[in-house]
């Protein structure tokens, strides 16, 4: 039996990389990838907890982040397409029109 | 059961000319405005004849209720008219000489601008000096009473585009402020102790309270509140001031408002609250001193003026006094004759002053005129005629209304020798100054430049080469000269007594008869009697110096004025500047009411409290804003930046306070 605490350090690592991948990179692609990371190390704590107190709860919280993940990852995409077609450039520090 | 008398008509008849003229009166035409005018104001003239014609079948006194107004708790007031004998008397002659006015004015005024405005503002006039004499209780004289305020501020600032016509226009609503609040704390004084503000009620209560011999009571604090009220509508000492700058309105204004009828409002109020006053001896005496103190104050500065409105205006401030010096002696109903008379002669001079400032095209200097008692007739004749009356000569009117009060000061319980002494030193001085403005103006050569280039003309080539030259004013302004020249000779036929007596039901007997009519009294009243004929033989003996005077100093000896002036010098000076009344008040009063309003108020409490709390806030958020704005950079990477440091902010505070 692998201890909880191991799930949850790795959880943990995962989503630290997500944040410091969505913090340094530039490219949209990557940090979009970045934001799914974070979303995998989340659920990977949901299940380990789940498993650790024998409760289904957290299981189906990662059922419904896989499928927001994949709405998201669908319209996300469609974005990018969009924004690369218009600003011919995924670098998110040209894209910074939305501000005072 | 008495047929309905529809009291509420006569003041609001006014109204209607009042409105038409005032909302459409711009599209119509000179004659059309000039109906409208003298048709609803004529109107009210007509209905209080009627009333007057079947008066003494009506069971007097009449209270009609308009409309309920207020109910607050168990005090109530409505629209209610109120007729009585004082009231039939002040209808008669504010519509009366009201449509005569009004007549006049068509003339006088026909060639100004904004003419409608004009007669809008008169109607407007009469609906609330009617109101005000017509009220049965003392809120709805209070709108009359603040309303001929309003209409009185109007007119006197008819030529708004003349900045000393708007000052005075607004020097006369200000101090008529003071006096109103004067009369208000009285009403809310009614209010308490007597739970009312009918006259009926107000009266009966007060009736059957003692008379306050031994001090000041609730009903004197009334009545010298009420008194409060009455010296600044009615011009008396300390309120007097707005009077004489008043004269910067119209002369039919002049006539109308600060001569006949809105002046004596003031004792029309006081004869209306006899009842309080009766029983207020301080009261009383207060309203006598400052009436005979004010009668003799204005005629010794109106010896000085020059301009021939100014005189008047004087003059009618002193004559004011006399009637409130007749309240003051208990013989309110001699106060009410005066008023009377006095509303004929000094409507009348004030037309015919005028008819000669239209004459000689608008010049107001006396200095200026001289010798126009051939050229204009008619105005020289009714003039003279009120002349006579106010310096008070038999038998014209002002001799029997002013003599009588002077024997009732004399006789009176509450008079003294010393009221007629000064009464009669007054007589003489107002038979002085009329007489010098007769002359002045009538008499001597003609002083006044035909073209302004020529040096002092010869009177008579100036008048007749001079183009326009002096002219008698057009008929529609002399029929009202004449009818109330008429008026001012035999206004006062009627006599004291019989006059005293019909007002005797509303204001009370004279007090010198109630006392002989009471046997102990009999033996006085007998004395009384052998000297009412040296009495008046006194006060006509007055008047005859005052004329002999003026005949001397400004018909036989025109320059002998110049050497006494200059013989008394100071004295004079201050005579002729008004006592530096207007200089002190400004001391005292309206300078640091302004420096006070600028520096403290302006710019102490306004810029630098409430404006300067508002901008600073203002600014206040506008620098927060410029330093948080940068947060907002459109830089997607710098708000992922902001949200992680905001969880680990909140990770880090859950942690400690986990720990904890």
């Amino acid at each position: 039996m692998v201890p909880l605490y191991y799930y949850l350090a790795l959880s943990g690592i995962l989503f630290a990389c997500g944040v410091a991948g969505f913090l340094i990179k530039r490219n949209l692609i990557t940090i979009f990838l970045s934001i799914e990371l974070m979303l995998n190390g989340v659920n990977l704590s949901f299940v380990a907890f789940a498993a650790h107190w024998h409760q289904l709860s957290g299981q189906v919280f990662v059922f419904f982040v896989m499928v927001v993940a994949a709405a998201e990852a669908a319209v996300g995409l469609a974005i990018i397409i969009s924004v690369f077609r218009t600003r011919q450039t995924l670098n998110v520090d040209q894209i910074n029109l939305l501000k005072l | 059961m008495t047929p309905h008398l529809h009291l509420w008509l006569i003041p609001v008849l006014p109204l209607i000319g009042a409105a038409i003229n005032g909302f459409l009166g711009k599209k119509f035409s000179r004659p059309a405005v000039v109906s409208v005018a003298l048709a609803f104001c004529g109107a009210a003239f007509a209905m209080a004849l009627w009333i007057a014609a079947q008066f003494s079948s009506l069971p007097i006194p009449v209270l009609e209720t308009f409309a309920p107004w207020l109910r607050a708790g168990s005090l109530h007031v409505d629209f209610a008219f109120y007729l009585d004998q004082l009231s039939l008397v002040m209808i008669l002659v504010v519509t009366g000489v009201g449509f005569l006015i009004h007549i006049y004015s068509v003339g006088y005024m026909w060639e100004e601008g904004g003419f409608y405005r004009f007669f809008s503002y008169l109607n407007l006039f009469m609906f609330f000096m009617l109101t005000l004499v017509l009220a049965g209780n003392y809120l709805v004289m209070f709108i009359g009473w603040e309303g001929v305020g309003l209409a009185s501020y109007l007119l006197i600032g008819f030529w708004f585009t003349k900045d000393s016509a708007a000052s005075a226009g607004k020097k006369a609503f200000i101090v008529n402020r003071i006096g109103d609040f004067g009369f208000l704390i009285g009403l809310f004084l009614m209010i308490k102790h007597f739970g009312s503000l009918d006259f009926g009620q107000v009266f009966s209560s007060a009736a059957s309270l003692p008379v306050e011999t031994a001090g000041a009571g609730l009903l004197t604090s009334i009545g010298l509140l009420l008194m409060v009220g009455a010296c600044g509508k009615s011009a008396q000492i300390p309120l007097y001031v707005w009077l004489p700058d008043a004269m910067e309105g119209p002369t039919p204004v002049s006539a109308l408002i600060h001569a006949a009828t809105m002046v004596t409002a003031g004792v029309y109020m006081v004869a209306r609250s006899h009842v309080i006053f009766e029983r207020a001896p301080i009261a009383m005496m207060v309203v006598s001193v400052i009436g005979t103190l004010t009668a003799l104050f204005a005629a010794t500065i109106g010896i000085c003026q020059t301009d021939i409105k100014k005189v008047l205006a004087y003059s009618t401030v002193s004559q004011l006094g006399y009637m409130f010096m007749a309240c003051g002696v208990g013989a309110f109903s001699m106060g009410i004759f005066h008023l009377m008379t006095h509303a004929f002669f000094k409507g009348l001079l004030f037309l015919a002053a005028g008819s000669v400032i239209h004459a000689v095209g608008g010049e107001q200097d006396m200095r200026k005129m001289g010798g126009l008692r051939s050229k204009i007739p008619w105005t020289f004749w009714t003039m003279t005629a009120a002349t006579f009356a106010i310096a008070g000569f038999p038998p014209f009117a002002g001799f029997f209304s002013k003599d009588a009060i002077l024997f009732q000061a004399f006789v009176s319980p509450y008079g003294s020798w010393l009221y007629w002494f000064i009464g009669v030193f007054t007589a003489f001085l107002t038979s002085f100054y009329m007489f010098r403005q007769w002359f002045m103006t009538f008499f001597g050569e003609y002083r006044g430049q035909e073209h302004p280039e020529e040096h002092v003309a010869p009177a008579g080539a100036a008048a007749s080469h001079g183009h326009g030259g002096i002219h008698e004013s057009p008929r529609v302004m002399l029929v009202p000269l004449v009818i109330l020249a008429v008026l001012a000779v035999v206004g006062g036929w009627i006599g004291s007594e019989r006059f005293g007596k019909f007002l005797s039901p509303a204001v009370g007997q004279v007090p010198s008869v109630a006392a002989s009519e009471s046997p102990a009294a009999s033996l006085q009243a007998s004395e009384e009697h052998v000297s009412e004929g040296l009495l008046t033989s006194v006060s006509i003996l007055a008047a005859v110096l005052g004329f002999g005077l003026a005949w001397l100093l400004y018909h036989q000896r025109p320059q002998l004025p110049q050497e006494i002036a200059a013989a008394l010098g100071g004295f004079y000076r201050a005579v002729a500047n008004k006592y530096y009344v207007d200089q002190l008040y400004a001391i005292l009063f309206v300078n640091p009411l302004i420096e006070g309003s600028r520096d403290i108020l302006w710019h102490g409490v306004d810029q630098g409290v409430i404006d300067a709390a508002v901008n600073d806030s203002a600014e206040g958020a506008e620098h927060v804003s410029d330093s948080v704005r940068h947060m907002q950079s459109g830089n997607l990477r710098s708000y992922a930046g902001w949200v992680a440091l905001g969880a680990a902010v909140a990770i880090a505070y859950m942690i400690w306070t986990g720990a904890r």
